[in-house]
């Protein structure tokens, strides 16, 4: 049987900034649906690794990150769910003296979004962290940093969205969506939504769905590949990354030590990814490097999940080029966790206000159609997720 | 052209069955088994050095129990046996493997699962008490390490495993004081004449049964309720009976499961389809009576993928690699593929007239309470599933894995699995088929960080 909505703005992908923007829009007045093609929260927004870190982003990202990371302090509250939030500090490693070169410039950078991180030699590292192996010169911290439990932020805010009146409807894949004369047609199985407003968030699928518009973003699926120990007795205080992004872990409260390594399969397409053993073997061999303490931990699980990746590794965000009425939020590139809920605001205000106050400029969709594109920016971005 | 390459993983009746018959048609098989010795959890055998008489570990199967664990050693360099060795993954045509600490992989043409089973467990106040086993554990603390899980035992289960494990521990000197079955009498009652089809059995369940009630100790059928007393230990089993009043007996061991369940998580990783068995209230993976899966390089021989018994697991094992072989382009005796064949319906017919006779106790999870530990591993309540059905809107047990945390342990919902589907489908009020199956992760057991390349 066929059905029919008709909403003021139609948001395609329920993961944390969809649903935050359903949030948001449905406080801003609007009639709101949501339609994912799995259960809210369940895709990247679901299975990251959890990091809540601003330090070592793009720089272009810090203005969204520190917005973000204000919204982090009371989200709980907000949705009544514990988070499992914990400011713990992200600290990221130097292995050479390159690397700690690296990292001084950040700082320098990011001092200027307002990021203050603290620069630790070799010492302070080691007397702070005494279990680290031996290969470590120094790090810089980022206090205001933590970590969360994705698997229940995305679903949190989907809830929220319901309780505020948004039709959020599950395993809904859509199919087509069109401009029709009063804004959109959206066509999900035996569901047509009519609306106003579209708002694509939908992850990997977020290029599929720019070039119905006749836009171009190139995303490509990534699988971040990930390990978690059984729990142990807790020693990792700080999330940890290393320059180069090739190592990264946290210790979750009920002790479980969750670390990264390499990258996944996964077929987009069908919705199935697989962790795949040479990648986690090599991720567990340079973890233990940095971290011989986890010589006698087991791992009782891996996993990996699906994400949009883009060219230059920084999101889509902002109105359509082609399409009045459109606005893109995708391509997360596997650090959009920490993003998610200010993304939400930011929709929400390109959508009612035609403009947001965080600056966006480079997150343009047309920055793929300007002639010579080229990924200069990929370096300044960190590979932790 | 060399010949493919054929793995098996198991060396219990099934999976020695399989490497016979695939060496005697010259192939090479590679057997992989977690064990030191071949056997399986039925025909366990003790680690070398600590042997016992075959009849004490094995009863009437003795003489089977023997037979199979002669297979591989008189198989000699016609097959590679790998044990030892755990399979934690399957991709692609590829196992990982992990021996003695060490990786390893094994590239494979053709793929012969015959992972066994496990118990199936039901929370009940007191079950994480120490000195609470399943069945299986305290029959493999008697069979392997030739130890008694307590001086006074008492037993609860729903299945046929119960009466042969009271005869086991009674023969072995332990004091046995209560045997307490939680189907009631009647179902077994029901199911007698479709027992019968396979009298040698049925007559070995009522010898156990017979024997037991001549030793002590109560028995009961229909128990309704039950939970384990103890302060750090177990000191006593309460349990309402069916007439509907509680009875205590003093213990300081319990063993308690229900039924058994597949350990099906390689075949999942395989890509194998499953299929829910309404009977057994339990996904499976798909397999034909040959025993091929849905995925044409996967066969599925044992209880690995629908329980049947050790009798049954020997003929699938055979049955199992006959269809390698035809699938292969080899010749293979069709009046023996017939013969088993026959057989293997034949033993279905009883097995349906078995699992009948021990329906699953539902009223026990039923009565499972909010404070209730349902996830060992992680110590998630029952309350905890309910909250995220409820109150989060969590239809599935993965959503509920999610929210929760329930099976996302060192077992990976081996042991909580069932329990937690039967609760979201009581909750949801929705047959159990409709609560979903929790999806597979490698390593399907805990591997070390620190394996190294082997």
């Amino acid at each position: 049987m066929s059905e029919k909505l008709a909403v003021d703005a139609c948001v395609v992908g329920g993961g944390i900034a969809g649903c935050a923007a359903a949030v948001a829009l449905r406080k801003a007045g609007m009639t709101v649906a949501v339609l994912d093609r799995g259960a809210c929260g369940a895709g990247a927004s679901g299975v990251n690794f959890g990091g809540v870190r601003q330090q070592g982003r793009n720089l272009h990202e810090l203005p969204l990150a520190r917005r973000s990371r204000r919204i982090w302090d009371t989200l709980a509250a907000t949705l009544e769910q514990d988070l499992e939030f914990d400011v713990s500090g992200h600290i990221k490693l130097a292995r050479s003296e390159a690397d700690m070169a690296e990292l001084e410039q950040y700082a320098r950078d990011a001092r200027e979004y307002g990021l203050e991180l603290q620069m630790l030699g070799a010492n302070r590292v080691r007397s702070e962290i005494p279990w680290l192996g031996d290969k470590v010169v120094g790090a810089s911290l980022s206090p205001e940093d933590g970590q969360a439990n994705p698997r229940v932020v995305g679903p949190a805010f989907a809830r929220l969205a319901r309780r505020l009146g948004a039709e959020v409807r599950e395993h809904r894949r859509v199919t087509a969506a069109r401009r029709t004369e009063r804004g959109f047609a959206v066509e999900a199985g035996d569901l047509t939504v009519e609306s106003a407003w579209l708002v694509n968030s939908a992850g990997v699928f977020g290029g599929t769905l720019a070039s119905w518009f006749g836009e171009h973003a190139p995303v490509e699926p990534l699988m971040p590949n990930m390990l978690v120990t059984e729990p142990l007795p807790y020693f990792v205080s700080r999330s940890i990354g290393v320059c180069g992004g090739d190592v990264y872990l946290r210790q979750t409260g009920r002790g479980n030590v969750i670390f990264g390594g390499g990258r996944g399969w996964g077929d987009a397409e069908i919705a199935r990814s697989r962790p795949l053993t040479d990648q986690s073997l090599g991720g567990m061999q340079r973890t233990l490097d940095l971290v011989p303490a986890l010589t006698s931990a087991q791992v009782i699980r891996s996993w990996t999940g699906i994400d949009g990746q883009t060219p230059d590794r920084i999101p889509v965000i902002g109105h359509s080029s082609t399409t009045p009425q459109l606005v893109h939020a995708f391509g997360f590139s596997g650090h959009g966790f920490q993003l998610g809920p200010v993304m939400g605001e930011i929709i929400a205000e390109l959508v009612t206000q035609g403009r947001t106050p965080t600056p966006i400029e480079p997150f343009a969709i047309e920055r793929f159609a300007a002639e010579g594109f080229a990924a200069q920016t990929a370096e300044l971005t960190h590979t932790e997720h | 052209m060399s010949d493919p390459v054929v793995a098996i993983v198991g060396a219990g009746p099934a999976g020695v069955r399989a490497a016979e018959a695939l060496a005697q048609a010259g192939l090479r098989p590679i057997v992989f088994d977690e064990a030191q010795r071949a056997g399986g959890q039925i025909y366990r055998q003790p680690p070398p050095g600590a042997e016992r008489p075959g009849e004490d570990l094995y009863g009437f199967e003795a003489g089977k129990a023997k037979s199979v664990h002669a297979v591989l050693s008189d198989l000699g360099e016609r097959v590679v046996y790998r044990p030892r060795t755990l399979v934690w993954n399957v991709y692609e045509q590829r196992l990982d493997t992990l021996t003695d600490g060490g990786y390893g992989e094994q590239a494979f043409d053709r793929l012969v699962l015959a992972t066994g089973a496990m118990d199936r467990v039901i929370p009940f106040p007191g079950w994480t008490l120490p000195g609470v086993f399943t069945l299986g554990g305290a029959q493999i603390a008697l069979k392997a390490q030739g130890v008694s899980i307590g001086r006074r035992v008492a037993f609860v289960g729903a299945g046929p495993l119960l009466p042969l494990i009271a005869h086991q521990y009674a023969k072995a000197g332990a004091e046995v004081v209560a045997v307490l079955d939680v189907t009631p009498f009647s179902a077994r009652a029901r199911q007698a004449a479709g027992l019968l089809a396979q009298p040698a059995t049925f007559a070995k369940g009522l010898y156990y049964t017979a024997r037991n009630a001549l030793r002590g100790g109560t028995r009961a059928s229909g128990v309704r309720k039950l939970r384990v007393e103890g302060d750090g230990r177990v000191e006593a089993l309460v349990w309402t009976g069916a007439d509907g009043r509680e009875h205590r007996v003093a213990c300081d061991a319990v063993g308690a499961s229900f039924g058994l369940r597949s350990e099906s998580q390689l075949a999942d990783l395989a890509g194998c389809r499953f299929a829910f068995d309404p009977v057994t209230r339990q996904w499976a993976p798909e397999r034909t009576t040959a025993g091929r899966s849905s995925r044409p390089e996967v066969y599925l021989a044992g209880d690995g993928a629908g329980i049947g018994g050790a009798d049954v697991a020997e003929l699938q094992g055979r049955r199992a690699a006959l269809a390698v072989l035809e699938d292969i382009g080899r010749a293979v005796d069709a009046s023996e593929v017939a013969r088993l064949d026959a057989a293997l319906a034949r033993q279905a017919r009883f097995r349906d007239a078995l699992e009948a006779a021990y329906p699953y106790p539902d009223h026990l999870v039923a009565s499972i309470a909010d404070d209730e530990i349902l996830c060992r591993c992680e110590g998630v309540t029952a309350g905890a599933l309910r909250d995220a059905v409820r109150e989060k809107g969590a239809t599935e047990v993965n959503r509920v894995k999610a929210f929760t945390r329930i099976g996302m342990g060192r077992c990976q919902g081996r042991v909580c699995g069932h329990a937690a589907a039967e609760l979201v489908a009581l909750e949801r009020g929705c047959p159990v088929s409709e609560a979903g199956r929790l999806r597979g992760q490698p390593p399907v057991k805990p591997i070390p960080v620190a394996g190294g390349a082997a």
